[in-house]
């Protein structure tokens, strides 16, 4: 490491990205960055840094909005509904279909999740008000999509701004015609992120899933002992499925998933469930919370990413029930433990010691670190693009070394850690791909998985370790220096 | 379980029997119509591609699905990375800011910078004054820009906020900390509720052109031709139209050039690449002549430029032989040059082409969507070979463009115009239903013609924007005469494609699996 300690080269870098704020700006921004230190007891969140308050104006930050949070997010995987963006044609248009929500259904019949229903504001809408549009949007939706087994509207940012009374118009609807209709008031204006949106979307699911009256199809299903359900996986690229299989194989039922490739029916029945397996906490505590007060359904977060936290998840899982299921969840342990030591033994010497980078969105800053470190990579910087105190919080648990801090991190912060600190794998969203590329940096994007995936379980992990590998040691990055270039230059 | 040795990600993993096993487990809890009757949903699929559906479908009057389309600001963002190290800055909401630079960058696989000066729900009652303030400063000390070109979204404009007003306030607060009397503070309205991204093209444009030019009206000509782009998604588009202007060895200002933008070579990472100089844009006014090569995406530009500052030059749109033909005539007269041989030895080339490969286009039946200015020069060229346009769908048409495009239509041979339609002001599930009932050959289209083809198996071929699942193609030119050669090559490439796909069939149809085509 030279003789400039990484903690002391992280203070720097810090030091130095400050200094090319104006004064307020600089003061607002140094409260969000910090080191963390894995031992360091006296810091109250990692790196002691504050969350969760306005963007800078003018940043280039990362973050989305409410709508993004409650559209793109929580309701838009759920897949036997149809989420309008309601509002001018842009927002949804931008999100439609970007998350990689996998689902098994046919798309346009009886799923709808990749498609883009749009209310398309027009100037009249704006100014004489757009309840009737609204109306007839919903009367169009269920003559053209008869199997849609319920509907959300989802707000954009004029909706709220203009008087539009959407609760009305979808409960006066709702009544007519006694289909499930969700107005949610994500207005991309409230709040400071998508999280906000997380809370709305959360809530509505609470007043018109649970205390609604939503009509469901089939018969309910009868209950077990072994039920549980899985809250805040959202199955980007399948993360849910490679999770459900290790539940399964240990004997528990997965009666629902929230919300990659759900049906509003699973929602309904997790009321009933003995367990809730929370995987993102920062986007579906509210409601777990609510299912354990209303419920008395007990909830745990539980880690998928990598060997160890799985392993230390499954047997948290485990003790949750009887013997029966804890000596199964031995034997899933041991049935993958020589796929993962194989795939350890496969990468980790491609890996070992490679320096990575992270800033992702709420749950993973967090919860991919224990995925690179059994590779024996060393993760160094991490933050979130919207967590509160409680995720830096927890987030001092799983870090392993003196790790720089940043929440809400912008472009040009970035940008200078990542010079300063040199790490040899930048893992973030596609906003910021290609600038790290441009430099002959690898990178992965690690909300989409960089359209592969999936990424949980034992078999995400194998393909965590491949895709990894596949970024670090491709021989394109070689190729950036031309041979006539002198040395020491780019 | 994975395979150390052949690991998969979730294209066969989810196929293994376990997973398979896994996914129709899952139904028993599911509620959806495909888990419960599956006979149901596959009644009601055969519906939706029948008549009755296309009655009702196109009866929509209030929601759109799966539109054509976006919004304002996105062009106005385009437009400010056409301007040497502008910034753009997007007066509102940063959810809309994260949305247009991932769109972007989804498309060009390249940065998109963009800064939002992250307007809240305080600043929507009390007004966005302050974020102004501060985001303008931030930005000017942080990312150090020599102009910022400030649009708006939804939001702002919902609230009536004043752009003027505020870039002055700013700067009268900073004073001249971080922005200097003289930095440029370009901006323009762009209410998403109005128009669509071409819209809020115009209207920066409009914003940077009218706003850089103040005061600088001169009594001389400066000698030079305006090229203005468009809402240009092809890379190699600007530079065919450079490479045509340059062989006429007439001076020129591309003014919002973003083909260095987008298009940066690996090594190294600057913010901002090309674009064109402020000085030249604020010379704009005193140019000879002003060309856009898209009318319908420059309509309140090019009054503004036709009007009052009274230029030579006008529309040209040079997608296809016969538009690249028109750019070249009308370079000819303004430059009083002869066409110069480079460019009748190219056209030549195009034409035997053309003449090489018509068989395989001609009568074959095409839908096709995007922008209004795109698709009356991907409809000249169809019409050039031969082929049928038998869908146009435009879902944010310009007035004038629907009696254009038929008028258009109506110059192909006189059986098959008839069966040519225009849908303006309709959506891809709209579309959805055309195929189905008035089934063509082949889609042209961007990304979201991909479900159009998974459902009705009708083959796309990948022209438009934006193009999230096929690479590359963006670094591509469409126009000029070089550009006709990519169309022809792609479109006639797909054809020979699905001829093979459609013989391939062993000891049955492969008889037609011709060697040479
Ligand atoms: S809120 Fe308005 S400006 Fe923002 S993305 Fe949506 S439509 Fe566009
Ligand atoms: S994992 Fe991150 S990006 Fe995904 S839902 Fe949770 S917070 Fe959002």
């Amino acid at each position: 490491m030279g003789p400039e300690s990484l903690e002391a080269k992280q203070k720097a870098a810090i030091e130095e990205v400050l200094k090319a704020y104006p004064e307020k700006a600089a003061k607002n921004r140094a409260k969000h960055l910090g080191v963390g230190g894995p031992e360091d007891e006296s810091q109250k969140t990692c790196g002691n840094v504050r969350s969760n308050k306005k963007t800078v104006p003018g940043v280039m930050s990362q973050r989305g909005c409410a709508y993004a949070g409650s559209k793109g997010v929580v309701w838009g995987p759920v897949k036997d509904m149809v989420h309008i963006s309601h509002g001018p044609v842009g927002c949804g248009q931008y999100s439609r279909a970007g998350r990689r929500n996998y689902y098994i259904g046919t798309t346009g019949v009886d799923t709808f999740v990749t498609m883009n229903f749009t209310s398309d504001y027009q100037e009249k809408d704006i100014v004489f008000g757009g309840d009737k549009k609204l109306d007839k949007c919903l009367h169009e939706i269920d003559e053209l999509f008869p199997l849609n087994n319920g509907i959300t509207v989802q707000s954009e940012c004029p909706i709220g701004l203009i008087g539009d009374d959407i609760n009305a118009t979808s409960k006066m609807y709702a009544k007519k015609t006694g289909q499930t209709i969700v107005p949610v008031n994500c207005e991309g204006f409230r709040g400071v992120s998508q999280s906000l949106g997380h809370h709305l979307a959360n809530d509505t699911i609470r007043d018109y899933v649970f205390d609604g009256n939503p009509t469901i199809l089939g018969e309910p299903i009868e209950v077990t002992e072994y039920d549980v359900a899985i809250i805040g996986d959202y199955n980007i690229g399948g993360d849910a499925w490679s999770s459900r299989i290790l539940l399964e194989e240990m004997g528990l039922r997965v009666v629902a998933q929230w919300s990659g490739d759900a049906t509003i029916k699973e929602m309904v029945q997790t009321t009933k469930a003995k367990l809730n397996l929370l995987h993102c906490y920062r986007s579906m505590n509210y409601i777990s919370r609510h299912m354990e007060k209303e419920y008395g359904i007990p909830w745990i977060e539980y880690n998928f990413f990598g060997p160890t936290q799985t392993v230390k998840s499954l047997r948290k899982i485990a003790a949750f029930f009887d013997e029966s299921i804890q000596a199964k969840c031995e034997e899933v342990i041991a049935k993958y433990q020589p796929m993962v030591d194989a795939v350890q033994a496969k990468f980790r010497p491609r890996l070992e010691g490679k320096q990575v980078m992270l800033f992702v969105g709420g749950l993973r800053p967090r919860h991919v670190i224990g995925a690179y470190e059994d590779l024996g990579m060393e993760v160094i910087g991490t933050g979130y693009e919207f967590a509160h105190d409680d995720d830096y919080k927890r987030t001092k648990d799983e870090i392993f070394r003196s790790t720089v801090i940043y929440d809400d991190v912008n472009e040009y912060e970035l940008e200078a850690f990542v010079k300063k600190l040199q790490p040899d794998l930048v893992a973030s969203g596609i906003k910021e791909k290609y600038v790290f590329q441009k430099m002959g940096l690898p990178y992965r994007q690690m909300h989409s998985w960089d359209y592969s995936g999936p990424y949980h379980g034992y078999d995400g992990f194998a393909i965590f370790a491949a895709d990894m590998d596949l970024a670090i040691n491709s021989p394109v990055w070689g190729h950036s220096k031309a041979p006539w270039d002198k040395e020491g230059e780019a | 379980m994975q395979d150390v040795n052949n690991i998969v990600n979730g294209k066969d993993l989810f196929r293994k029997p376990e997973y398979k096993a896994v996914l129709e487990n899952k139904k028993q809890f599911e509620g959806g119509m495909g888990a419960i009757n599956p006979a149901k949903t596959e009644e009601i699929a055969e519906w939706t591609k029948g008549w009755d559906y296309r009655e009702k479908n196109l009866a929509r009057e209030a929601i759109t699905i799966n539109p054509a389309k976006a919004c304002q600001p996105l062009g106005a963002v385009m437009v400010a990375l056409g301007f040497e190290n502008t910034m753009p800055y997007v007066h509102g909401s940063h959810g809309c800011v994260a949305y247009f630079r991932s769109y972007f960058t989804r498309h060009f696989k390249e940065p998109t910078p963009c800064v939002s000066d992250s307007m809240t729900e305080d600043a929507a009652v009390f007004g966005g004054l302050t974020n102004m303030k501060d985001g303008l400063k931030n930005c000017a000390a942080l990312y150090k820009p020599e102009m910022i070109a400030v649009s708006t979204t939804c939001m702002a404009e919902v609230i009536g906020d004043d752009l003027y007003a505020f870039a002055i306030a700013a700067k009268e607060e900073d004073a001249g900390e971080f922005l200097a009397a003289d930095f440029p503070i370009t901006y323009a309205h762009t209410p998403s509720f109005t128009g669509s991204h071409i819209t809020g093209y115009d209207n920066m444009m409009h914003g940077i052109m009218s706003q850089l030019t103040e005061g600088n009206k001169k009594e001389e000509k400066n000698g030079k031709i305006n090229i203005i782009p468009g809402f240009e998604t092809y890379i190699g588009s600007m530079r065919s139209v450079k490479a045509i202007v340059e062989s006429f060895g007439a001076e020129y200002t591309m003014l919002g050039d973003h083909s260095d933008q987008w298009d940066m070579p690996a090594g190294d990472y600057s913010m901002f690449a090309g674009g064109t100089p402020i000085a030249d844009a604020k010379d704009c006014i005193n140019a000879d002549a002003t060309i856009t090569l898209q009318k319908y995406s420059t309509v309140k530009t090019m009054k503004m430029v036709n009007k009052k500052w009274k230029h030579a030059g006008g529309f040209s749109n040079p997608i296809g032989l016969k538009g690249t033909d028109e750019f070249v005539m009308k370079l000819a007269e303004l430059t009083g040059k002869d066409v110069p041989q480079k460019l009748k030895t190219e056209r030549g080339r195009l034409v035997d082409a053309m003449q090489d490969s018509y068989p395989y286009m001609h009568g074959k039946k095409f839908a096709i969507w995007g922008d209004p200015d795109f698709l009356i020069g991907m409809v000249s060229f169809l019409l050039e070979m031969g082929a049928e346009p038998t869908h146009v769908l435009c879902n944010n048409p310009a007035r004038g463009w629907e009696d254009e495009m038929r008028a258009l239509l109506d110059t192909s041979p006189a059986a098959a115009a008839a069966d040519c339609h225009v849908w303006a002001g309709k959506d891809l599930w709209h579309m959805r239903s055309l195929l189905f009932t008035e089934p063509v050959d082949f889609m042209i289209g961007n990304s979201y013609g991909k479900e159009l083809m998974r459902d009705t198996d009708v083959p796309l071929i990948y022209i438009g924007f934006p193009i999230f699942d096929r690479h590359h193609l963006h670094r591509y030119s469409i126009s000029g005469y070089d550009g006709a050669l990519n169309l022809l090559t792609w479109i006639t490439n797909k054809v020979l494609d699905q001829l093979d796909e459609d013989t391939k069939g062993i000891a049955s149809t492969d008889y037609f699996f011709d060697l040479i085509r």
